[in-house]
């Protein structure tokens, strides 16, 4: 080759080659495209979610009727017919939807975590981490009607008093929806535990109990957290299997007390759901109130997502 | 098994004990030897390993002498780390291992069928190559044994202890309570070795201990190993000979296809191996 060719080669800029922008800049707009469709649909919730409030509408010189914000965020009573929309009752019915899935969802998804990464043999597991990626897979309409013909009777047998819909079923029913996103999640985290920190505990003379709790856990605690964090973000939004089965009469129960999950209530989500079906004039205060709580359940997962990316930054080099 | 007392005596009568074989080493070798003969505490007996199809040890069969260093040398995949993680059967955690014949710790054979693995690994501790500490703070890291054993009473003198042991106390008495993940990669080798001595071990098995080191950090490794052997057993396979020749009173050669081919006085082996192929590898290494 001669020194001439060299130099020719040399500078021949592969990087600016015509197929080489072209991709490039196929991938920007498939890129741009995702964050304007976002930037979207959170311009338009804020503005609609705008005219519903008193404080906002009246800055934004729109007409109509309006509801405060107090009321809104402080108002026990949800009914649109008289035109009381306090968000109380329906953030209470997601919270218990949130609490009850994350009594059933947290230790078991873990505890599968557990099995799946330190006890299941590599065979075992090859089959088992398909089968659970089965089960995040089921339509949740089917988790709602499992929830409303298998749970609510099966419980009514213990607990005479159950009512057709009710708060139980609906967490139950999201907590087992949520296991596999929870159980996988944390398993990738505690498979990613260098087994050098498992031969430093056997070697020690450590039991695969020890080892696992006191050793993988422990370093895999800030993806087991996002696990938790993404897992409890999916039962706050979830929609179908919740407005099949915990009924759509917005009562304001109290989350804390287990007698109340007895009882039906309707949660952020079937509450948007029955605005929806019902029929609400577009433009009308029912409408708005649409994007009031749509508003508030994003803030919350938003809310919940900072939270998780935040311990997993300060907890990342956990064994690096 | 694990109980203190016993150990705690045994450990304030080692260094009369050690100062006596210390003396004995300064002098002519094989006469002292007759005179005091060392009693053995690890012993091979015709061990064979596979991994699967594969045999990685064939036939080995040695007897490692108390309280001394013993070192393993021998070129990469010979087998040194599977005839290491025989002592302490942590070739039972790899599904594919199998072994064969008969590894005595004192009188027991660690593979009879009535030897609890645990048991045995919390009298066999283990140093690996890579620093390995917990994502725990210095002072857990050097107690998890003792949690994991249940050892009771306060653990603050047994880590201060140990980590003195280690040559690792005076820079880390101040901060106990930091991540061992916060020390340099010899701080955390030493960590780990009083962690692994925190127990009381009778056996301390070191794979390539000073190999991600550099050689200040390697200097005080071996200069701790020195020490180490006034009290405990310690086995360490090293691919470094000047390391092995300076610091090992026994030496193994293992040499490709899983064959112990020479075992011997470190001496003897480094100044006129028995066999020619031992002798290659030797002055090959050294050029
Ligand atoms: N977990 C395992 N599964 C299958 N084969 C293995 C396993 N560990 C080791 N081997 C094989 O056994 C043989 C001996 O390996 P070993 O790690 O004992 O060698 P070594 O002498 O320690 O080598 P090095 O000096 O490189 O550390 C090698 O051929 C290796 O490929
Ligand atoms: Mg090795």
């Amino acid at each position: 080759m001669s020194t001439d060719d060299l130099a020719n080669e040399l500078t021949r800029r592969t990087e600016n080659a015509p197929q080489e922008l072209l991709t490039r800049a196929f991938f920007f707009f498939c890129a741009v495209l995702s964050i304007v469709t976002t930037v979207a649909i959170i311009v338009l919730l804020t503005t609609e979610a705008a005219k519903f409030f008193s404080l906002t509408a009246s800055l934004l010189g729109v007409e109509g009727q309006t509801v405060s914000l107090v009321d809104f965020f402080t108002g026990t009573t949800w009914q649109t017919s008289t035109g009381e929309y306090g968000v109380l009752p329906l953030v209470a019915g997601t919270l218990m939807v949130v609490i009850g899935s994350a009594i059933i969802a947290l230790p078991l998804g873990v505890g599968t975590a557990i099995y799946l990464s330190e006890y299941a043999s590599p065979r075992l597991r090859s089959k088992l981490k398909p089968a659970l990626e089965i089960l995040a897979g089921i339509p949740t309409v089917v988790y709602g009607f499992f929830a409303l013909i298998y749970i609510t009777p099966a419980l009514g047998t213990v607990l005479p008093d159950i009512a057709f819909f009710n708060m139980a079923s609906a967490a139950i029913v999201v907590g087992i929806m949520i296991i596999p996103m929870v159980a996988s999640i944390s398993e990738d985290a505690m498979s990613a535990v260098p087994d050098e920190l498992r031969e430093a505990g056997y070697g020690l003379g450590a039991t695969k109990f020890d080892v696992s709790a006191g050793v993988v856990v422990p370093a895999a605690a800030s993806g087991i957290f996002s696990s938790f964090i993404l897992a409890l973000s999916r039962a706050i939004g979830e929609t179908m299997a919740v407005t099949i089965a915990a009924g759509s009469q917005a009562r304001f129960l109290n989350p804390i007390d287990p007698t109340a999950y007895l009882e039906g209530a309707m949660p952020m989500t079937a509450a948007m759901i029955q605005l929806l079906t019902g029929d609400i004039t577009g433009g009308g205060l029912a409408y708005r109130s649409l994007f009031a709580i749509g508003l508030t359940l994003f803030a919350i997962t938003l809310l919940m997502n900072v939270i998780s990316d935040l311990v997993a930054a300060r907890y990342r080099e956990e064994y690096e | 098994m694990s109980n203190e007392e016993p150990t705690t005596e045994a450990r304030t009568s080692a260094p009369d004990r050690s100062s006596a074989t210390t003396s004995v080493d300064a002098g002519e070798e094989t006469s002292d030897r007759a005179a005091e003969p060392d009693r053995t505490i690890v012993e091979a007996r015709n061990i064979d390993v596979w991994y699967d199809e594969d045999q990685a040890l064939r036939d080995v069969s040695m007897e490692v002498p108390e309280k001394k260093v013993t070192a393993m040398i021998g070129p990469s995949g010979c087998g040194k780390s599977t005839f290491l993680r025989c002592i302490n059967r942590m070739n039972d955690l790899v599904d594919a291992a199998r072994v064969e014949g008969e590894l005595l710790l004192g009188s027991k054979n660690v593979y009879d069928a009535d030897v609890d693995p645990i048991a045995l690994r919390r009298r066999v501790g283990i140093v690996f190559q890579k620093p390995n500490p917990f994502p725990k703070s210095i002072y857990d890291n050097v107690a998890y044994g003792l949690e994991i054993q249940d050892v009771e009473g306060g653990h603050d003198a047994i880590v201060e202890r140990s980590l003195e042991r280690a040559a690792l106390w005076e820079e880390v008495e101040d901060r106990l309570e930091e991540s061992g993940l916060e020390l340099s990669g010899g701080q955390q080798q030493r960590l780990c070795i009083a962690r692994a001595i925190a127990t009381d071990p009778e056996v301390l098995l070191m794979d390539e201990p000073a190999s991600a080191l550099d050689p200040i950090a390697t200097n005080q490794i071996e200069d701790l190993i020195e020490d180490l052997a006034e009290e405990y057993t310690v086995i360490i396979v090293t691919h470094n000979m000047q390391q092995a020749a300076r610091i090992s009173d026994k030496t193994a050669v293992f040499l490709t296809g899983g064959e112990l081919v020479e075992f011997d006085d470190t001496r003897q082996v480094f100044e006129s191996p028995q066999s020619q192929r031992v002798e290659d590898y030797i002055t090959g290494k050294f050029g």
